[in-house]
């Protein structure tokens, strides 16, 4: 176990049961949302952050789950004490979001009117309903408004629509890695992972829990896809290059991963759907694509971020080819036109979009340097 | 704080929108948020000034001033400084017309090189002036477009720049005077004051 981490941690589990409308129309009578904090809430409720977890996140950011365990939660990089989310100085909470695999009410829940689990059936989630949702758990928690929201990728469209949807419930808006919509390029990406779990028999029409069988090879190759998108060109070619794998036997089928990196995607693709839901990761894709932040306000991104009340911090990496650093100046100059406090950087790494979860030391500081301004 | 920061305060009227290009670590806009409770914002390319400036709680955003300014809107500054930058920038005279697009009022400061210490430098050596004020070889200054008093008033006029006010600041030795008296000749730094 890493001692520069929070240290062991468990999760909490809070139950609503006022219903939830859905952006789509649909309603979810009760829910349960699973989550983590780290730190101490001060008494005045003031010093509380919430972290927006990305496409296949979870409640757990950071530390340990127990001493056996051998990687700390996901955001461990920045949430410690000393680390830029210092624990000594706020009350973090991270949370599976709605329709998530980790516990929240999702997919694999049972649907109180069928007895069966809701599989493809629940309610198609969009990033306004985790906002809401949310903000409920906030309620719930005594937290009346933010010291901070943020997220990196999707988790930074969660926080943007913080901004505009609860505009007096955050003093700070934290966006990594981010944009205000995704391109075509974005969605085509997230169409072919979709294909590939729709297209496994073990699919079964989103119904594999009840008819006991999984999409395992879809969502791995789902996952494969994704995964060389959160990469650069430089990354793969610094860690795999050509370099072959090394072979026993003389077995060259064409099925055998010859590349090193043919042999790390399709390790990533087996953990991956080991452990996370099909029809989780169609939601989540799902409410990706149609994310627009502006949709509210006819496409006016300034217009959009007038409604917001809260300081931002924009941060982009770049070689991230999934959310380019252009799109995360297409939300600092909205800010800037709407006349809005922001502050933005441009982190130099070769990571490609994962380097949001990596510590790279410029990101750290910037981010750490951000943060100490916010008051607690 | 340097001597031509203090003198540019008394243009900037409290609470007004500032926007400072080539920030630094913000020592200036720190500044100007206490005694004048102005709004600032920076605008910088160098990583540890960002930091630095961060840390002091301003707002600050990466962006290459010789990339221009086209995502700032006409006229929502009230006042865009640029301290000290001017001769670092590519197109010094475009950087002045989008200055004054994006704010209703700019301040300008650069080292004048027709301070007379330049001159005798160029004239009796030979060679491209190396002092305490500008401390780079030819080759590797980031100060590429070096200009004189003369030179920049003339530019002024040429774009229909007003000049609202000016100072000068000498050599310590009794230059304050000399400076505002012959300015191209024994200002050190020229600070102006310009609007449409």
């Amino acid at each position: 176990m890493d001692h520069h981490s929070v240290g062991i941690v468990s999760p909490h589990t809070a139950q609503f049961s006022e219903p939830l409308q859905f952006s789509c129309g649909e309603t979810l009578g009760a829910y349960e949302l699973v989550y983590e904090t780290y730190g101490e809430l001060n008494a005045a409720a003031s010093n509380a952050i919430l972290i927006c977890h990305a496409l296949s996140g979870h409640h757990h950011a950071a530390g340990f789950h127990s001493t056996e365990d051998r990687k700390p939660g996901w955001w461990d990089t920045c949430i410690w004490p000393g680390k830029p989310i210092d624990t000594t100085r706020f009350f973090v909470v991270s949370l599976n979001n709605l329709g998530g695999c980790h516990g929240s009410t999702g997919p694999t829940s049972i649907n109180p009117s069928t007895g069966q689990p809701w599989g493809p059936d629940f309610p198609q989630v969009r990033v306004e309903d985790w906002v809401d949702a949310q903000a409920r758990l906030a309620d719930y928690l005594g937290i009346d408004c933010w010291a901070a929201i943020i997220g990196g990728s999707l988790g930074g469209m969660q926080a943007m629509t913080w901004a505009l949807r609860y505009p007096e419930r955050l003093r700070h808006c934290v966006v990594i890695a981010a944009a205000m919509k995704l391109s075509a390029q974005n969605i085509a990406f997230n169409e072919i992972a979709r294909r590939a779990i729709l297209s496994d028999p073990g699919f079964a029409d989103g119904h594999y829990l009840a008819v006991g069988t999984q999409p395992t090879q879809g969502l791995a190759l789902a996952r494969m896809v994704g995964h060389i998108t959160y990469l650069s060109d430089d990354a793969m070619a610094n860690r795999f290059g050509r370099e072959l794998q090394p072979q026993d036997s003389g077995d060259s089928g064409s099925a055998t991963p010859q590349f090193q990196v043919e042999s790390y995607l399709r390790y990533q693709g087996t953990q991956f759907s080991s452990v996370f839901d099909a029809n989780t990761y169609l939601l989540m894709t799902r409410a990706l694509d149609h994310f627009d932040l502006t949709a509210g306000s006819g496409g006016d991104a300034v217009a959009a971020f007038r409604g917001a009340s809260c300081k931002f911090l924009v941060l982009s990496f770049s070689t991230d080819w999934r959310f380019a650093p252009a799109r995360s100046r297409e939300i600092v100059d909205a800010l800037l036109a709407a006349q809005r406090p922001v502050s933005y950087a441009e982190i130099l790494a070769d990571e490609g979009h994962d380097a949001f979860l990596l510590p790279i030391p410029r990101y750290l500081d910037v981010f750490r340097a951000y943060l100490s301004r916010v008051e607690t | 704080m340097r001597q031509d920061l203090t003198h540019i305060l008394r243009w900037i009227k409290p609470g007004a929108r500032v926007l400072d290009l080539g920030c630094a670590d913000g020592e200036f806009l720190a500044l100007l948020r206490e005694q004048r409770k102005a709004v600032v914002t920076g605008i910088e390319i160098d990583p540890d000034a960002i930091t630095a400036a961060l840390a002091r709680g301003l707002d600050v955003v990466e962006q290459d001033l010789d990339g221009g300014l086209a995502n700032l809107p006409d006229q929502s500054f009230d006042t865009v400084v640029m301290a000290h930058a001017l001769q670092a920038v590519h197109y010094p005279d475009q950087v002045l017309d989008e200055m004054l697009r994006v704010g209703r009022e700019g301040i300008v400061t650069f080292p004048n090189f027709g301070q007379w210490r330049c001159r005798l430098h160029l004239a009796t050596r030979g060679r491209m002036p190396v002092s305490r004020f500008m401390p780079y070889s030819w080759y590797d200054t980031p100060n590429i477009h070096f200009c004189t008093v003369r030179d920049f008033e003339s530019l002024c006029r040429q774009r229909g720049i007003r000049i609202l006010g000016r100072d000068m600041i000498g050599t310590e030795t009794g230059g304050a005077r000399l400076a505002r008296r012959w300015p191209n000749l024994f200002a050190t730094t020229a600070i102006y004051h310009i609007s449409r």
